[in-house]
């Protein structure tokens, strides 16, 4: 459900960053969601319709690139994904790790047009 | 002719600048605040009641009630024990931003406060997302809850300076494997500083008020 609040948290950064470049219309919005950042796609993409709405970014499309959580142990080194809920280092079972990547959350770039479609 | 805008902009970005706002109008004020974060069901309103019996004549305290509906039988029992509450209803929305206590904020006497409790929406999934400007995050965990959750919900273990375990009173009648839970934990968030405790006998309880205690009144003037 706290994808309402995400939802508006990417349409304000998407229309002040095209406003900001004099851009009439948002075409497309790149976003990063790491597989630890607990945000659903879909659930965004419902409220993206809706909110979006009479918006500069109306009909925008919205592009995911996830990036797979990798975590580095600190016991033996052993770098490994997680494919569960098992967080354990697959080759000697240590519960210490650092995490590399999988917390990421950002707008990357957006597409725009200087002139709105007719 | 279209064209590509680097954005590199974090979506948490406009909350997080709220919140810090929030934290620096609690610090010129003195005023500890705590986010208080569970299930439903945990034990959130219980531990605030017996926190606030506890500490009420020494910390000069007052509670933020996060709730989804409009019913103030939280905020009721606060006030019955001679404290301010301030009730912030989240329209069904599951966690409080940054926005919603900045919003509570004026309708207290900060001034007059050393601690300030939010009772967050019981909520384990959302409310990880968003700070509110407090100076610790404290998760009630149960025990009837399962002692599976550390794995299920990684994000909220990761976040908070404080874990408190309720309920201990029922570890003789429900399987809960107090090893394998904070293995969990302490993989998540190694030196997490945890306080089992029963909120229906005070079993443990002192522990942790005498350590927020600690905590709330570190910045006190004079």
């Amino acid at each position: 459900m706290h994808e309402l609040s995400i939802t508006e948290s990417i349409l304000e950064i998407a229309l002040r960053h095209a406003e900001q470049a004099g851009a009439a219309q948002v075409t497309d919005i790149h976003l990063v969601i790491g597989q630890l950042a607990t945000i659903v796609d879909d659930s965004v993409q419902f409220y993206w319709d809706m909110i979006s709405q009479k918006t500069p970014a109306e009909h925008a499309r919205l592009h995911f690139r996830r990036i797979p959580a990798e975590l580095e142990c600190q016991t033996c080194g052993q770098r490994y994904g997680l494919a569960d809920t098992d967080l354990a280092c697959p080759n000697c079972t240590s519960l210490s790790f650092h995490i590399l990547t999988g917390e990421e959350f950002y707008m990357e770039a957006i597409d725009v047009e200087d002139q709105a479609a007719l | 002719m279209p064209r590509t805008i680097p954005v590199i902009e974090n979506i948490m970005n406009a909350n997080d600048q709220l919140a810090a706002a929030n934290r620096a109008l609690l610090d010129t004020r003195a005023v500890f605040g705590v986010n208080i974060l569970a299930s439903p069901g945990a034990g959130k309103t219980s531990l605030i009641l017996r926190t606030i019996e506890s500490l009420s004549k020494d910390v000069r305290m007052a509670v933020v009630e996060g709730d989804t509906a409009p019913v103030t039988i939280d905020a009721d029992k606060i006030n019955a024990l001679g404290v301010p509450a301030v009730q912030i209803n989240t329209g069904g929305q599951c966690h409080l931003d940054a926005v919603m206590l900045q919003a509570a904020l004026p309708r207290l006497n900060l001034d007059a406060l050393d601690c300030l409790i939010v009772e967050n929406v019981g909520n384990l999934i959302c409310t990880a997302d968003f700070q509110l400007g407090t100076h610790i995050n404290v998760l009630i965990a149960s025990v009837p809850e399962g002692d599976d959750k550390p794995y299920k919900y990684p994000a909220i273990y990761r976040g908070v300076q404080a874990l408190i375990i309720n309920k201990i009173d029922l570890l003789p009648y429900v399987p809960f494997d107090m090893a394998y839970f904070q293995r969990g934990v302490g993989a998540l968030n190694p030196g997490l500083v945890t306080f089992p405790l029963s909120c229906r006998t005070s079993e443990g309880l002192e522990n942790w008020t005498t350590w927020l205690s600690e905590q709330a009144l570190r910045n006190r003037p004079g």
